[in-house]
């Protein structure tokens, strides 16, 4: 399939994802809509716990960490299980669409959804409460697309052990929101209690929050390496599972 | 006579313990309407997958289009089209994307609008797949199958669920396809669509062929012009051995309280009449007619092929 192909299939799973409005509410701005609420609580005052940097300031790249499972382990997910009960999945199959074409725009159709979630919310930062921003674009942009891709992976790999589109939501909501509280992503690292820490570090998504709170400060990717390290492993791990289990009917 | 379009030799596929498909062989060729019919779990979907390369049968050959659909299968998909049974589009995917989405998938697809125009969907374009009647899905879903300009086309019970009147002008459908140059292969439960529709006709039953042939040829196996029809209660072996015993009376065939008896009507309804009033039954239901592949089924299964 030729590369206007691949475009036509992403851009086809992306409008849909747009019209599905509890999707789009999640993906988009449920995460600046968090932030607006924190914000009046918190407000962004300079916290020595924080090194310095206002609550909103380190809130902002851990959000990040929301929309990324809330695509990964949600969205992806029951689109996926529903598109295989209704028979699209088979309908696919029988035509030249390639299985590598249909994952690849896939899942760069929901890299793009949570890019316009981090672009919203990092908007909403700026404006709401001048956010302080130490980093440099391109790095943060790939922590977030391996974070994203990491966590797609794991989407499918959901998606291909539920059995109906049911389950595949169950499962997803019963690994994130605990995952969205106890990874740093909602309330700070340094302010959970050491128990929960623990926790805390097995995670994925606490590598998520780790790994855009240091890209988004400058920290260097070198101090990084555990995180990327992680990631990464998910994704190898989850993209051999699910090319060995994903079921088209 | 051409290369057959599909050729399949003693196909077979098992799920646990029940043989879906059992031996089954056939050809088809160039330009027909092919159609498989038989009650549901007969094994036409199975069948029909195997052909599409959906499924991997486990014993036999099958060749579509000179392809093995498991091993060519990237080939053999740019050259058919296919509805599949118990499918959906995404509920909120309109016509005109649909289109041009499954048009992106083929190397030498045809262009939507045409296609949409000859089924009568031109002002669907804009409509999402979920508003649409059940009879519009049908023929958004025959659009798709032929958006590829494919050689073959695959119909898995394209009908079922449609009214009478959009089940007719479907058929009209279908026959645009093959006049179009193209071959049909399709399965259906209904042994009238069969028969009005298709060229030649395989009936299977539990896995297996019970006959393959033009629709008139299988009628003229049954070797009567006429039948006589009817249900009755407490029917015993007695009366049916009387309706035999009438002179002009060919074959009998029984069904619970369904009687068929085949034979000049003019000359038999009224012994059997007075048969079933010396018997001191009540008939209902009483046709007379020319028989068609409903006979066909149950002379060769003693059932009755049930919608």
């Amino acid at each position: 399939m030729s590369l206007r192909g691949l475009a036509i299939f992403t851009r086809t799973q992306a409008t849909l994802y747009l019209r599905e409005p509890i999707a789009t509410f999640f993906t988009i701005f449920f995460a600046p809509l968090f932030l607006v609420l924190f914000g009046l609580i918190y407000g962004n005052e300079p916290s020595e716990i924080l090194g310095g940097r206002g609550s909103m300031d380190v809130t902002v790249p851990a959000y990040l960490g929301i929309i990324i499972v809330t695509v990964g382990l949600i969205g992806l997910p029951i689109q996926t299980s529903v598109n295989r009960e209704l028979g699209i999945l088979r309908r696919y199959r029988v035509t030249p669409l390639r299985p590598l074409t249909y994952i690849v725009a896939d899942v760069t159709a929901y890299w793009a959804m949570a890019l316009v979630g981090m672009v919203l919310l990092v908007v909403v930062g700026k404006l709401a409460y001048d956010i302080r921003f130490e980093g440099d674009v391109l790095s943060v942009l790939a922590g977030f697309t391996l974070s994203t891709a990491s966590f797609l992976s794991m989407g499918f790999v959901l998606a291909s052990v539920a059995p109906t589109a049911r389950v595949a939501q169950t499962l997803g909501m019963v690994l994130s929101y605990p995952m969205m509280f106890l990874s740093g992503a909602t309330i700070p690292y340094e302010l959970l209690p050491s128990a929960v820490q623990r926790i805390a570090d097995f995670l994925p998504l606490t590598y998520v929050v780790k790994l855009m709170r240091g890209l988004w400060c400058g920290k260097p990717w070198s101090e990084l390496g555990l995180e990327v390290l992680v990631l990464t492993g998910i994704l190898v791990a989850c993209g051999v599972i699910s090319a060995r289990f994903f079921r088209w009917d | 006579m051409s290369r057959p379009v599909i050729a399949v030799d003693a196909l077979e596929k098992t799920y646990g313990a029940v043989r879906a498909v059992d031996s089954i062989s056939f050809q088809v060729d160039e330009g027909e309407i092919f159609g498989v019919v038989g009650p549901n779990g007969a094994g036409k979907t199975t069948t029909i997958e195997c052909l599409e390369g959906l499924r991997v049968p486990d014993g036999g050959q099958v060749r579509v289009l000179g392809l093995d659909p498991r091993r060519d299968g990237d080939a053999l998909r740019e050259q058919i089209g296919a509805q599949l049974q118990d499918c959906a589009l995404p509920a909120r995917l309109r016509v005109g994307e649909a289109m041009r989405l499954f048009a992106s998938f083929y190397a030498h697809p045809l262009a939507p609008a045409p296609v949409l125009q000859s089924l009568g969907l031109a002002d669907r374009e804009k409509v999402a797949f979920g508003d649409l009647s059940g009879g519009q899905k049908q023929r958004v879903s025959i659009a798709l199958a032929l958006i590829g300009d494919p050689r073959l086309v695959f119909f898995d019970e394209l009908t079922s669920g449609l009214d009478p009147q959009a089940r007719h002008a479907t058929w009209d459908l279908v026959r645009g396809i093959r006049a179009g140059g193209k071959t049909v292969f399709l399965t259906t439960h209904y042994m009238e669509e069969a028969e009005r529709l298709c060229d030649r006709v395989m009936i299977i039953d539990t896995g297996r062929i019970v006959a393959l042939d033009t629709p008139a040829a299988l009628v003229r196996t049954l070797g009567a012009e006429q039948r006589i029809d009817f249900r009755a209660d407490g029917l015993g072996e007695d009366v049916i051995g009387a309706i035999r015993s009438i002179p002009g009376v060919g074959r009998v065939e029984r069904s619970a309280d369904h009687v068929v008896a085949y034979g000049p009507s003019d000359r038999i309804l009224p012994p059997i009449l007075a048969a079933l009033q010396a018997a001191r039954l009540t008939f209902r239901d009483l046709q007379t007619g020319q028989p068609d592949l409903e006979d066909v089924f149950l002379a060769l299964t003693g059932r009755e092929m049930r919608d």
